[in-house]
């Protein structure tokens, strides 16, 4: 008898896990994550480009302008959801964008962006995941707003939504901007 | 109006269901005749509901009905009525719908295509079928209704997702479903079966050819899936190991370990609880499947909406259904293995390992499709185990199949000449290594597992035609090959060329990514590629560039392909649609990447020799099943089975004799 109860003792954990699963998906909104960052330089960092692997990107030559860097990788199926709003809804924005190729081959990440399009205006590769560790990257997409001063802003876990877009992303980019009208005023 | 009537039919199959279920096993248990007759005329019933269900539907795709909320999301003015077809199942709630409808087919062939079974087998048999009918009846109507309306309606809808707009999708769900739901008969059987306490090896015959159909067309709706990424995608890829494969890949693993182990039930009386055991696991992974794709606890990572209501739902329903057999299992499970003895070089042997190695196949891709999961439970971050980790264990799991698997037909049963099997497939062996050696002396290039791939693919291969020859040379004509032999030959000689396809094109394949100029030539596999242009095109729904590119070889023209990538009006999504020109030895795939300078365009192109032999297996091995499945001696044991014991059965070393009508013991 007790052999024959092992199948189920198995099942039963095996619905514990799932609805471990369920609870962790209901209590940690993936989205919604409040990060450390939020108000802090950002981390700094120093990168590869894509295209011309030889030359490098750090976050100091970004100081100056508020820019957004994407988290994405050729691996990751909701980077292609998102591209069309990249492309369609942010790019327009005006924002400088930067892509951020995440523990991917340079040789995919290329052959995305040709496949779907080039919304980045710069395209930098993390291809070991360091500097995904150093921003607290835990998932593909994920962006970072950062400002002028190279402080992070706003972070979005998850694709971005026309909704988010709207209420989220494009305050917190006016805002930026009306700081930066202010400061330049003067 | 029409779509409440679909609501409203939706209800009143689920109150049917709920008949099905609990009369004719209460009058099963209690031998009531009445409640028994109640099972076939409830499954009739439900059936005609869900059908009403799912033409309210499907009308509303074809009328545009844009102010039902599924519709709306779905299809759009612009798609084509086809796909407007396919769209109904095009999303969760429609393709809910679609299970419910394949399961409701399936309960109305067992019912009508079981009027030689004992009544209480049928009775429980039916009822266990509606159970499950009920629970997912109960999850559409509470959780998923596909007919809530979107008042006021809209002038348009979104679009149906890009990527589901082709030929693939109308075809690929509901092959799919089919062979999954199928493992409810043979799950429903073996329930019916504790149940009923009647434990012999009848049920198991009775089982088994619609276990045979049900894997048939689970092999297919795969091998559609493969076929349909590999063209769809753009990636040339034909198997990614993604949650949702997995959860399509783990029932038919099991599936294929379920139907060898009753064959062994049924001929031999041994693997008696394990066979009850395989056929609650075929389901219940299929149960899992479910879950795992709806539930948002594995996809979430890829951000799909999803609703945490549902998730418990079919989490308590898998509970409820998975836990409820298993329990039932521990307590009427035979307490005693039956069966006869066999010695350790048998058939029986070889069969144990086959069970051995699929199910050990099924536990490990269950284990990392899982993975993050447990990473997320024991604290060690959510990490997913890749490509690699599946690839490398499955060809690990298989090697010793592959190897044995041509031995399985020329061993007896209980014990074997293993000399005499020896001696028979020797040939198979020699022309396995000859043609290794031949192969890398014309290909020298050739990795070390093609030619694995083509030694294993020859030994399994010439090893069952062997054996085919063996039984036209010495059976008399007209008893060579019964169905159920002749579906295993094909579908072995299906495995064979399944392994030859995935290790030739897995270790031979030419892919680069070129930048061609327009009217320039580049030379890739052997083949001349030569870029004519990119134009404009006009979709009925899209806008696309295409791409024209003649294929020769010295100077022969082979091919022009046209590969686009297309901009959706709907949704505004891009879509790559490569070109492919295909053939038996190799497939010539064209995609078209970015526009560069001067007119001047990155062009991906791919040369893969023997990928079509991959689908060409399974089609092999569907066929296998189908041919299995026909076999007249499924259907002729049930007058037997009251009349005696069948002489290559043993059910007289069984407690319990195969009688009709027992109830409960």
């Amino acid at each position: 008898m007790i052999h024959r109860l092992i199948p189920l003792g198995v099942f039963i954990a095996l619905v514990g896990l799932l609805g471990f699963g369920i609870w962790w998906n209901t209590h940690h909104e993936m989205t919604e994550v409040p990060s450390p960052l939020i108000g802090k330089p950002a981390p700094e960092f120093t990168l590869p480009l894509l295209y011309e692997a030889d030359k490098t990107l750090s976050g100091k030559e970004l100081l100056g302008t508020p820019y957004l860097l994407n988290v994405f990788g050729s691996w990751c199926p909701t980077c292609q959801y998102e591209h069309p709003i990249l492309t369609g809804q942010i790019k327009p924005l005006g924002i400088k964008l930067i892509g951020l190729d995440w523990k991917d081959e340079p040789a995919d990440a290329k052959r995305w962006i040709e496949q779907f399009g080039n919304p980045y205006d710069v395209v930098i590769t993390d291809r070991d995941g360091r500097a995904g560790i150093d921003f607290g990257v835990y998932m593909a997409p994920e962006t970072f707003l950062v400002d002028a001063q190279g402080v992070v802003r706003y972070k979005r876990i998850g694709m971005f939504t026309p909704e988010n877009i709207r209420d989220e992303l494009l305050p917190k980019i006016k805002e930026l901007t009306g700081n930066n009208a202010k400061k330049g005023s003067p | 109006m029409i779509p409440e009537l679909g609501q409203f039919a939706l209800i009143l199959a689920l109150l049917l269901a709920a008949a099905q279920c609990v009369l004719p096993i209460l009058g099963a248990s209690r031998g009531n005749a009445a409640l028994i007759a109640v099972a076939r005329p409830a499954v009739a019933g439900q059936a005609v509901f869900v059908v009403l269900a799912f033409g309210a539907l499907t009308y509303a795709f074809l009328q545009q009905d844009f102010s039902v909320a599924y519709v709306a999301q779905n299809s759009n003015l612009a798609l084509p009525w086809y796909y407007r077809f396919s769209a109904v199942w095009g999303a969760h709630e429609g393709s809910l719908l679609l299970w419910i409808l394949i399961l409701n087919l399936w309960s109305v062939a067992v019912a009508a295509c079981s009027r030689h079974l004992p009544d209480a087998v049928i009775a429980r048999v039916l009822g266990v079928l509606g159970f499950i009918a009920f629970g997912f009846l109960l999850f559409t109507i509470l959780t998923s209704n596909p007919f809530a309306r979107h008042l006021p309606g809209l002038a348009d809808g979104a679009d149906l997702n890009p990527i589901l707009q082709d030929p693939g999708l109308i075809m690929h769900p509901p092959m799919l479903y089919t062979g999954y739901v199928g493992f409810s008969v043979a799950f429903a059987f073996a329930i019916a079966a504790l149940l009923g306490g009647e434990l012999d090896v009848a049920w198991v015959r009775w089982a088994r050819p619609w276990t045979n159909v049900a894997w048939a067309f689970l092999t297919f709706g795969i091998a559609l899936g493969s076929w349909w990424a590999y063209y769809v995608l753009g990636w040339g890829g034909w198997w990614f190991w993604d949650p949702v494969e997995n959860a399509s890949f783990m029932p038919w693993l099991v599936g294929t370990a379920l139907i060898h182990s009753q064959a062994v039930t049924e001929k031999r009386g041994s693997f008696r609880a394990w066979t009850l055991l395989l056929s609650i696991f075929a389901f219940s992974l299929s149960l899992l499947g479910t879950f795992l794709v709806r539930s948002g606890v594995l996809t979430s990572v890829h951000a799909f909406a999803s609703d945490p209501k549902r998730g418990l739902f079919i989490l308590a329903f898998l509970g409820a259904v998975v836990g409820g057999s298993l329990l039932i299992y521990a307590i009427r499970a035979p307490k005693v293995a039956g069966g006869k003895p066999f010695k350790f070089l048998s058939r029986d042997t070889l069969l144990l390992v086959n069970n051995l190695m699929f199910a050990c196949a099924a536990a490990m891709v269950l284990l990392g499709t899982l993975y993050p999961l447990i990473g997320d439970a024991i604290g060690a971050g959510r990490i997913s185990v890749g490509p690699p980790y599946f690839g490398f264990m499955f060809a690990l799991l298989m090697l010793p199949v592959a190897c044995l698997v041509p031995f399985g037909p020329f061993f007896r049963w209980a014990s074997a000449d293993w000399r005499a099997a020896w001696r028979a497939l020797r040939p198979a062996l020699i022309l396995a290594v000859v043609a290794a050696a031949a192969a890398k002396w014309m290909v020298p290039s050739l990795p070390l597992r093609g030619l694995v791939g083509v030694a294993t693919a020859l030994w399994v291969g010439a090893g069952i035609i062997l054996y085919a020859l063996m039984r036209w040379r010495s059976a008399p004509r007209g008893r060579r090959f019964t169905p159920e032999m002749f579906g295993m030959i094909l579908a072995h000689f299906g495995f064979a060329i399944f392994v030859a396809g995935v290790m030739i094109t897995e270790a031979s394949s030419v892919e680069s990514d070129l930048r061609f100029a327009r009217d320039e030539t580049k030379t890739i596999g052997g083949l001349d590629f030569r870029f004519r242009g990119v134009e404009h095109a006009q979709g009925p729904n899209y806008q696309a560039d295409q791409g024209t590119i003649e294929v020769s070889r010295d100077g022969r023209p082979i091919a022009t392909l046209s590969p686009q990538k297309r901009q959706y009006v709907g949704g505004g999504m891009a879509q790559t649609k490569s070109d492919i020109d295909p053939g038996l030895f190799r497939d010539v795939y064209v995609a078209l990447g970015e526009p560069l300078q001067d007119g001047a365009w990155s062009v991906r192109v791919y040369v893969k020799p023997f990928v079509r032999w991959i689908w060409l297996g399974g089609l092999f091995m569907m066929f296998g099943g189908f041919t299995a499945a026909a076999d007249r001696r499924f259907r002729a044991v049930a007058e037997r089975a009251g009349i005696g014991a069948d002489a290559s059965t043993p059910e007289q070393h069984h407690p319990h004799p195969t009688l009709p009508l027992k109830g409960r013991a």
